[in-house]
């Protein structure tokens, strides 16, 4: 059997391993990657930075710990953005792990910038049936949240003075690795209208592309890469950025991999054609 | 009536909703968000039924040699997770509540999603090879996505363009086509459902 014949049928623990080293070496070497932002990232930065002092900014945490590595860095450059802005933020979560995300992400991040629960942000907590929520909402937050996730009733917190549903906020952000952002497109943008984008995980990025130039979104934050986008246009280099090493490297080795499969692959086709064994 | 009475009920009330959804007054809204209220009321109660089987199965498995472990496992981590928030002040940053979560639930579904990574290496091994003209065309396809992720100096704009391209016109109808279908396929099944027509979602008697 030739070189060739044996890279065909590579045992995947060598692909394993060479993905397992490959990153660890930014753990060993951190490098930083050059990162061009989008006009659809952009696009949601630019909203949030448009929006005056006071105004309300609706953002959903709809992950769950597993996806936490690919979406808390975007979360938390939005949230910097906002608060640096002195924006009012509703926070509710629809993933049943989502409350103590939000728990993390907000406690230390209204710290750092000295902001108060209740007053400067709130986290109505969360509630199951997606679709039922967010319908539910669009009529009264206090339908669905009478009180808030730590039991504090919605009308005793100055923050929702004067604040009824998502016509009172300027727009809502979802953030997301599950179909939470086909119940926000569907029940929400369908029908209150009001304007929304979405952050969510590489993979499933794609198939949120339509809903952009159909200008159902007006702005979608992929994977990490969209997050170090939002990390360089916040000004806030952080986990995104970190991890831009680690998927290029990763990438690459992918890459090589499916560059030698296609190369072994077509220098023995010719042979295994001879012998019958088809394309 | 065993069968009559629940799809009345369902054609009733799935009547009901889809005419709400076009008239925007004072009643419907009430009528809309009364029926939320009862999904909820209903989802809710649904809630001790599935902790209890949980519980039930978990339990019985105590007695089996090799499972015993992971259902004691799992029963510990439930009654844990469950007793430490039943205040809500240990809700927040630094009650056990929070510290198994953080140092616990979360590290598990981190490291197992982190798998991930390991096997789309290897299946996208064996699977990307230009065996036939779709294959070739699915494989550059998915190169010059994975390429934006890779800092290309003067080529990454031009790589940009090319994905949003793919990403805004043939990814966006196909996915487009699917979508109504799918939707089309949904409607259709509604319909069925209020009418009486698809009956499977009560079971077999």
């Amino acid at each position: 059997m030739t070189f060739l014949e044996k890279l065909m049928q590579i045992d995947r623990r060598w692909i394993y391993l060479a993905i397992g080293l490959a990153v660890i070496i930014p753990t060993i070497w951190p490098f930083d990657v050059p990162v061009t932002v989008s006009p659809e990232v952009r696009k949601i930065y630019d909203f949030v930075d448009e929006m005056e002092a006071g105004e309300y900014l609706f953002v959903c945490i709809d992950y769950d710990p597993s996806s936490m590595a690919e979406l808390n860095p975007m979360a938390i450059a939005i949230i910097n953005q906002a608060f640096q802005k002195d924006l009012k933020l509703l926070f509710v979560t629809l993933s049943q792990f989502g409350p103590g995300l939000v728990e993390q992400i907000t406690s230390g991040l209204a710290e750092d910038h000295n902001k108060v629960r209740g007053e400067d942000y709130i986290f109505l907590g969360y509630r199951p049936y997606p679709a039922i929520v967010i319908m539910a909402m669009g009529v009264d937050f206090r339908v669905p949240f009478p009180v808030d996730y730590y039991g504090t009733p919605l009308d005793e917190q100055p923050i929702m003075d004067g604040i009824k549903n998502f016509d009172d906020v300027k727009g809502v952000i979802e953030i997301t690795s599950g179909s939470t952002a086909d119940f926000w497109l569907i029940y929400g943008n369908g029908r209150y209208g009001f304007p929304l984008a979405i952050g969510i995980t590489g993979v499933m990025s794609a198939n949120f592309y339509q809903y952009l130039s159909s200008g159902q979104l007006f702005g979608i934050i992929p994977g990490v890469k969209g997050a170090a986008e939002y990390e360089k246009l916040v000004g806030y280099p952080g986990e995104g950025m970190a991890q831009m090493a680690y998927q290029v490297i990763a990438h690459t080795v992918i890459i090589l991999f499916i560059i030698m499969s296609n190369v072994a692959y077509f220098a023995t086709r010719k042979k295994r054609q001879q012998m019958g064994g088809g394309t | 009536m065993k069968r009559e009475i629940p799809i009345l009920l369902v054609g009733i009330t799935g009547f009901a909703m889809l005419i709400q959804y076009f008239i925007p007054t004072g009643w419907s809204e009430f009528i809309f968000t009364y029926s939320q209220d009862w999904v909820i009321v209903i989802g809710i109660l649904a809630m001790p039924l599935g902790i209890w089987s949980l519980v039930k199965a978990n339990v019985s498995k105590l007695k089996v040699p090799g499972e015993r472990f992971y259902s004691a496992v799992l029963l510990a981590g439930f009654l844990i997770m469950v007793l430490t928030c039943l205040k809500r002040e240990n809700l927040e940053m630094g009650s056990l509540h929070m510290d198994m979560f953080t140092y616990v639930l979360v590290p598990i579904q981190a490291t197992i999603f982190s798998l991930l990574a390991f096997f789309i290496a290897s299946a996208a091994y064996r699977a990307f090879r230009a065996r036939s003209v779709l294959a070739t065309i699915l494989l550059l396809t998915a190169f010059i996505v994975m390429l934006r992720f890779l800092p290309l100096g003067p080529i990454s704009t031009l790589n940009l363009k090319a994905v949003s391209w793919i990403l805004s016109v043939p990814n966006m109808a196909v996915n487009r086509a699917i979508m109504m279908g799918i939707g089309l396929g949904a409607t259709a099944t509604a319909i069925k459902i209020i009418l009486g027509i698809e009956r499977t979602y009560m079971g077999h008697d």
